[in-house]
C-alpha cells in the first residue's frame, strides 16, 4: 500500500498503459516494437494483479504469485518471439511488416 | 504422502515419460538410426493412446488447481486419437523431410509439450493453471509453425501466430485481472459463489473471452487463421485446426457453463452476434480461396462458428452436442487435412486446380477427400450431417430459429465450395493430373481409420447416448 495514492490512479496507469500497448500492437510497423507493445499489455496486466492484490485482498498471495508467472511465461514468450524473428531476418534481412508479408488475402 | 493421488495425472505423467524418453532416444541413437525414432514415438503414443482409456476416479489435487471428472477424461481421450492420427499421417513427412536434418525429435518434444498443455488447460481448476496450460500449448505450436526453418513463409506463419497469440493471451490477462478484482479469488469454484454481472466483471468475462475466441478463431480474431495454416507445414495445420481448437472448445464450454453461467443473460447476446459472423464471413471467404489449406482454414472458421450454435444454449443437451460435433469435425477434418498432406509430400501440389482429375488417377484419395468434405458440409449418411443436425436441433429447442435459419443457409453455402473440390477431382478434365502414387503403411492406416470414424460415429447412437450422460456434470 503507497500512501497518498488511492487505487483508481494505480488502475488508470494500467489501462492506459494497456491501451498504449493495443494500440502500439496495430500500428507499428516492426516487428520488435510490436514485440514491446505485447509486453506493455502483459505490464499492465502485472501491475494490475499485484495492486489489487495489495488494495483489496490483501491477506491473501494470490494476485502476486499470478504475477510471478506471467512474468516467466512472457520471458519465454519473447524468447521464441525473438528467435523467429532471427530466423526470418537471416532470410529476408529485415524486420518490417511491409517485408515481411507475402501472404495475403 | 500418498502418491496414488498422482493417478489422477495419469495422462500428464504418461505423456511427459514418453517425451523425456524420445529425448533419451535422440541422444544415444546413432545418426543413421534416426529414422527408427519416429517408429518408437508413434508406438509409446500408441500404448498412451490405448492406456487412457482406461477408469479413472472423480476428483481434484493441489487444493483444487487440477481437476478431473468423467467429461474431462472423455476429452482427454479425443485429443489423444486425434494426436495419434495425425501422428500417422505425419509420419512420411517426418521421415523423408525432417529426419536427415536430424530434427525429428524436436518435433515430437514440441508437440507432445504442447498437448501437455491442452491436458492441463482442460483440467483446470483455477485461472493460473489455465494460463499455464494455454501459454504451453500454444507456444511449441509457433515454434511448429516455424519448423521449416529454410522456408520464409514458414517463419512468417510463425511469427504472425506468436504474435497474435500472445496478444490474446494479453488480453485474456487484462480480463481475468479484472475477475479477480470482483470476485477475490482466481479458483473456480470460488469465483462462481461470488460472480455477479457488475460492470466490471462483464468487462472482464469480454476481454477474457476475446483470448479463447483467438484460439478457436472466431470472427473478430480469425486474421492469422488462413495466414498461419498456409504458411506452416501441413502436419502442424492440421494441428492447429483440429486438436488446438477442439481443446479450446472444451475448455471454453466448461468454463461458460460453470462459473460464468450467472452472466448468461450477458453473453448469450455476445456469442448470437459472433456465431452469426463467424459462419458467413468464413464461408464467404472461404468460396474465393485456391490454396487447398486456405480453403480448409476458412472452412474451419466456420464450422466454429456451427459449434457456438451448442454453446448459445447453456444446457446439457447443449453440451453433448458440441462434444459430438467436436469428435466428428476432428475426424473430418483430419481426413481432409491428410489427403491434401499425401498430395503435397508426393508432388508438392496445393492449389485446388492441381487436383482436377484426382479421380482417374488416385481414386482412393479422391474417395477419402469425398467423404471428408461430405462430412464436413453435412451430408446424410455420413457422421458430419448428425454433428450439424443435433447442434441445431439444440439452439432451436431454445427459440434460436433465426439463428438456425441462418445456420442452414450456411450450410447452403459451404456444400457449393466443398463441391467445387469434388467437381474438380470427379469431373474436371485435366492435361497432366497428378500421377498415381501408393502412400506407405503409416498414411494409409491414418487415413483409413478417419474414413472408419467418418462412417460409424454418425450411425453408432450408444455413443452420443454415452457422451449426453456425461455431460450431466454441467448442470
Amino acid at each position: 500500500m503507497i500512501a497518498g495514492i488511492s487505487i483508481y490512479e494505480i488502475l488508470t496507469v494500467t489501462s492506459i498503459l494497456f491501451f498504449i500497448g493495443v494500440y502500439g500492437f496495430l500500428t507499428r510497423k516492426n516487428l520488435i516494437s510490436i514485440l514491446m507493445s505485447i509486453e506493455l499489455i502483459l505490464n499492465a496486466s502485472v501491475i494490475n494483479f499485484v495492486v489489487i492484490n495489495k488494495y483489496l485482498y490483501p491477506d491473501m498471495l494470490q494476485g502476486v504469485v499470478f504475477s510471478i508467472f506471467i512474468i516467466a511465461v512472457a520471458a519465454a514468450e519473447t524468447a521464441l518471439a525473438v528467435a523467429i524473428i532471427i530466423n526470418l531476418y537471416r532470410q529476408i534481412a529485415s524486420v518490417e511488416i511491409k517485408d515481411t508479408e507475402i501472404m495475403k488475402y | 504422502m500418498n502418491f496414488s493421488n498422482f493417478l489422477l495425472m495419469r495422462h500428464e505423467i504418461l505423456l511427459l515419460a514418453i517425451t523425456l524418453l524420445l529425448l533419451v532416444g535422440e541422444i544415444f541413437i546413432h545418426k543413421n538410426k534416426k529414422g527408427s525414432l519416429v517408429h518408437l514415438a508413434i508406438f509409446l503414443f500408441g500404448i498412451h493412446t490405448a492406456v487412457g482409456f482406461l477408469q479413472i476416479e472423480e476428483s481434484s489435487l493441489f487444493g483444487g488447481m487440477f481437476r478431473t471428472n468423467n467429461m474431462i477424461h472423455f476429452f482427454k481421450n479425443v485429443l489423444n486419437i486425434g494426436v495419434f492420427i495425425l501422428l500417422l499421417q505425419s509420419a512420411e513427412w517426418l521421415q523423408e523431410k525432417i529426419v536427415n536434418q536430424d530434427r525429428g525429435t524436436e518435433f515430437f518434444i514440441l508437440l507432445f509439450s504442447s498437448l501437455l498443455g491442452m491436458y492441463f488447460m482442460i483440467s483446470s481448476g483455477d485461472f493460473l493453471m489455465f494460463y499455464i496450460g494455454l501459454e504451453l500449448s500454444t507456444l511449441p505450436v509457433a515454434a511448429l509453425a516455424a519448423f521449416e526453418t529454410s522456408k520464409r513463409i514458414s517463419s512468417e506463419s510463425g511469427i504472425k501466430l506468436i504474435l497474435s497469440a500472445a496478444l490474446a493471451s494479453g488480453v485474456s490477462l487484462f480480463g481475468i485481472s479484472m475477475l479477480y478484482a470482483t470476485s477475490g479469488s482466481i479458483y473456480f469454484n470460488e469465483i462462481v459463489e461470488v460472480i455477479s454481472a457488475s460492470n466490471l466483471t462483464v468487462l472482464g468475462f469480454f476481454l477474457f473471452f476475446a483470448g479463447l475466441a483467438f484460439k478457436i478463431s472466431l470472427v473478430p480474431f480469425h486474421f492469422w487463421t488462413a495466414d498461419v495454416y498456409e504458411g506452416a507445414p501441413i502436419s502442424v495445420a492440421s494441428y492447429l485446426s483440429v486438436i488446438s481448437k477442439g481443446a479450446a472448445v472444451f475448455i471454453l464450454m466448461i468454463l461458460m457453463f460453470t462459473i460464468f453461467k450467472p452472466l448468461m443473460h450477458v453473453w448469450e447476446n455476445m456469442v448470437y452476434v459472433v456465431a452469426i459472423a463467424t459462419m458467413f464471413i468464413g464461408n464467404l471467404f472461404a468460396l474465393r480461396q485456391q490454396n487447398m489449406k486456405r480453403f480448409l482454414a476458412f472452412s474451419s472458421i466456420a464450422q466454429a462458428g456451427f459449434i457456438l450454435l451448442g454453446l448459445i444454449t447453456g444446457t446439457q443437451l447443449g453440451v453433448a452436442t458440441i462434444v459430438y460435433f467436436v469428435l466428428i469435425y476432428i475426424f473430418s477434418n483430419l481426413a481432409a487435412f491428410g489427403v491434401v498432406q499425401a498430395i503435397s509430400l508426393k508432388t508438392g501440389k496445393e492449389n485446388m486446380d492441381d487436383y482436377n482429375g484426382l479421380y482417374r488417377t488416385n481414386p482412393n484419395l479422391s474417395l477419402v477427400m469425398m467423404l471428408a468434405l461430405f462430412s464436413l458440409a453435412g451430408i446424410p449418411p455420413v457422421a458430419g450431417f448428425f454433428g450439424k443436425f443435433f447442434l441445431f436441433t439444440a439452439a432451436a429447442s431454445k427459440g434460436y430459429y433465426l439463428l438456425v435459419f441462418l445456420a442452414v443457409v450456411n450450410v447452403t453455402i459451404s456444400l457449393y465450395y466443398y463441391l467445387l473440390v469434388i467437381r474438380a477431382m470427379f469431373i474436371r478434365k485435366n492435361e497432366n493430373p497428378i500421377p498415381f502414387f501408393k502412400n506407405k503403411l503409416y498414411m494409409r492406416l491414418g487415413l483409413l481409420i478417419t474414413v472408419v470414424g467418418i462412417l460409424v460415429l454418425g450411425l453408432y447412437s450408444p455413443l452420443y447416448d454415452y457422451i449426453y450422460e456425461l455431460s450431466s456434470f454441467l448442470n
